[in-house]
């Protein structure tokens, strides 16, 4: 167990530092920098001036040497300023951290226990009206396009009811109902348009544990159908759908960019997109590196709780 | 018995006569698919659905075939329990054996957790598995083949069956230690005085266990009676065959004997004897009906027309 996590956490290390280098030349490669930025908008600056500006910047180094500052910088745990915001990256990237995890989290608790449990009700009436009504509402959920479900939920019931807020984040004054309030609509957008994938996946994995041998062996040996679907056919169905959950839990953090800014809520998505759009490297390179760095110890931790689940897998050592 | 939805039911096994009484064994003996295990499986109560099953299925008394769902599967595990051919399968692999074995006192006994935990123990023990404490809390991937299969008859003994039957559990393991399962299941019989249902496509194993055998192809017992009988003076052209493929040990043969030709499927099954195709004996009558089971003695029985003339 040590040594596995030694060998993948620095494995997880070489990949952040690779894709560090990756995303910092994609951006240095981006046509226009922050000083023809400050020419747009000053049109009297001139090209002296901006000479002198890049030369302070260091924007003239070549870019190997810019990573390289970058880097011993960061390694120091400095990440730098937002070049728009004029604030350290990690002020900004914290708050927004934690409201997309109270969004994605929540869908994710609400979706991966929907998901499992239509799909295990689906497996066990399979072919019956039930598992079709599953499997319609789970297509459904698959094909319609999120920023479409969020329009139509915004206009029924903020617009059309004027049940909800159709948008932004609540205020602090406004407790715990005005985050519910605001939760509401962006968590149903999500769970609606993951549910779908992951119930099917689900339903596959129940149908294929029912069908084995050792469920026979439960009813040959009389337990109850509670007691089989528990103890014996759902831990087993468990182990692939895991799969599939843990590497959703990495993009946890990633927030769903779509979504955020259908609703404005201020999460890790809509920053990273206004980052990228805004021209603000620094901050779009840590959030990247952020978000890459949590699916690496998603897939990680995925790997633990496989063992969990299943004795038949040990980590590090060779299978007996 | 017919399987499959009621527009398309496919006869599988038809006009079987089994009775059994406490503390005997008997040996079902057949090639694949000719309805041994869909037999076990219809007492069991485990036949796929749908299915339709037909004349009487009477267990100490009780009509199974009335009985609800519930009270059928009270009776499984309990009074009436299975063994299947493959142990590494038929064991759930991400649950302690240990816990597999318990689960049948807590469920049929409603014994607690605890003591279910030590009645697994003592149960390991009893079926001759060394250092059963550790070996309880052992998945089955830890466990080798033999070991499985002990497992396996640990369960299956857990709550004292009356019945318990056998499905082919000696196929999948090494010969020395069939012998050793075989050896287990006789000397729990006789503690027990349970009766054994015991099923194999291999005559041989079956002549070690049973006390009455029946033959069964495609769907319908073809010959009954005492094993010593049966092996000895087979009535039955099949009975013959099966075992004239057996393998002698003292006569070196270069080809062992087999049955010409392969069963029949019950879909398209001929009208006369199933075995008339492949009999070395057939004249133009075995064509005609299905032979009936005639008696030969006091307790030997045979389906052929041959034998009856």
């Amino acid at each position: 167990m040590g040594r596995f996590l030694a060998s993948r956490l620095t494995g997880a290390g070489i990949v952040l530092l690779l894709k560090s280098f990756v995303i910092f030349a994609l951006i240095g490669l981006m046509p226009g920098d922050p000083i023809d930025l400050m020419m747009n908008a000053n049109p009297e600056t001139t090209p002296e001036q901006m000479a002198l500006l890049r030369a302070m910047y260091g924007l003239d180094l070549p870019i190997t040497s810019r990573y390289w500052t970058w880097l011993t910088a960061a390694m120091h745990g400095d990440f730098g300023y937002s070049r728009i915001q004029h604030r350290p990256v990690l002020d900004i990237i914290i708050p927004a951290l934690g409201n997309t995890l109270i969004l994605t989290g929540a869908a994710f608790v609400i979706s991966t226990i929907l998901a499992v449990t239509l799909g295990t009700i689906a497996a066990l009436k399979r072919g019956s009206w039930i598992d079709r009504i599953i499997n319609l509402f789970a297509f459904a959920g698959i094909s319609v396009p999120s920023f479409w479900l969020g329009l139509l939920m915004i206009y029924l019931f903020a617009v059309r009811l004027g049940w909800l807020p159709a948008g932004g984040m609540p205020r602090p004054e406004q407790g715990m109902g005005g985050m519910l309030a605001h939760l509401v609509m962006p968590v149903m957008t999500l769970v609606i348009v993951e549910t779908g994938g992951l119930a099917r996946y689900a339903r596959a994995a129940m149908i294929e544990v029912l069908g084995q041998d050792y469920i026979r062996t439960a009813r040959a040996k009389g337990l109850t159908d509670r007691r089989m679907l528990v103890r014996h056919a759902l831990r087993n169905a468990l182990i692939p759908v895991l799969t599939l959950v843990a590497l959703q839990l990495g993009g946890l953090f990633s927030g769903a960019a779509l979504t955020e800014a259908m609703f404005a809520w201020r999460g890790m998505g809509r920053l990273i997109l206004e980052a990228i759009l805004g021209n603000d490297y620094n901050l779009a390179l840590v959030c990247l590196l952020f978000v890459t760095g949590t699916i690496l110890i998603a897939n990680i931790f995925a790997d633990i709780a496989y063992t969990w689940l299943d004795p038949r897998i040990s980590l590090g050592k060779r299978r007996r | 018995m017919k399987l499959g939805p009621a527009h398309d039911r496919v006869e599988v096994i038809a006009g079987l006569d089994i009775s059994l009484s406490a503390g005997r064994t008997l040996g079902v003996v057949g090639e694949s698919g000719c309805g041994k295990s869909m037999t076990a499986l219809a007492i069991m109560g485990l036949a796929p659905k749908p299915h339709a099953i037909g004349g009487e299925l009477r267990f100490a008394g009780q009509d199974l075939r009335a009985m609800p769902d519930d009270a059928r599967r009270q009776l499984r595990g309990a009074e009436m329990a299975m063994i299947f051919q493959e142990p590494m399968t038929a064991l759930n692999p991400v649950v302690p054996v240990g816990v597999q074995i318990g689960e049948m006192l807590i469920v049929h006994e409603g014994a607690s957790d605890a003591d279910a935990a030590r009645a697994a123990v003592a149960l390991l023990e009893r079926v001759g598995i060394a250092d059963p404490a550790r070996r309880a809390r052992a998945s089955p991937h830890e466990l080798s083949g033999g070991m499985r299969q002990r497992v396996m008859i640990a369960m299956a003994i857990a709550c004292k069956p009356r019945l318990l039957i056998a499905d082919e559990p000696t196929t999948a393991l090494d010969v020395s230690v069939q012998a050793q399962i075989l050896d287990l299941l006789l000397e729990l019989q006789r503690d027990t005085g349970m009766a054994m249902i015991f099923i194999s496509h291999n005559l041989g194993v079956v002549s070690a266990v049973a006390d009455d055998i029946m033959v069964m192809y495609a769907g319908r017992a073809v010959e009954t009676g005492p094993a010593q009988l049966v092996l000895t003076a087979p009535a039955h052209p099949y009975t013959a065959g099966l075992i004239a493929t057996l393998p002698d040990i003292g006569h070196r043969q270069k080809i062992l004997p087999v049955i010409e030709g392969s069963p029949v499927n019950p879909r398209n099954r001929p009208p006369g004897c199933a075995f008339a195709p492949r009999c070395k004996l057939v004249i133009p009558d075995c064509r005609a009906a299905v032979p009936p089971m005639v008696a030969l003695g006091p307790s030997q029985r045979a389906a052929c027309i041959r034998v009856a003339a």
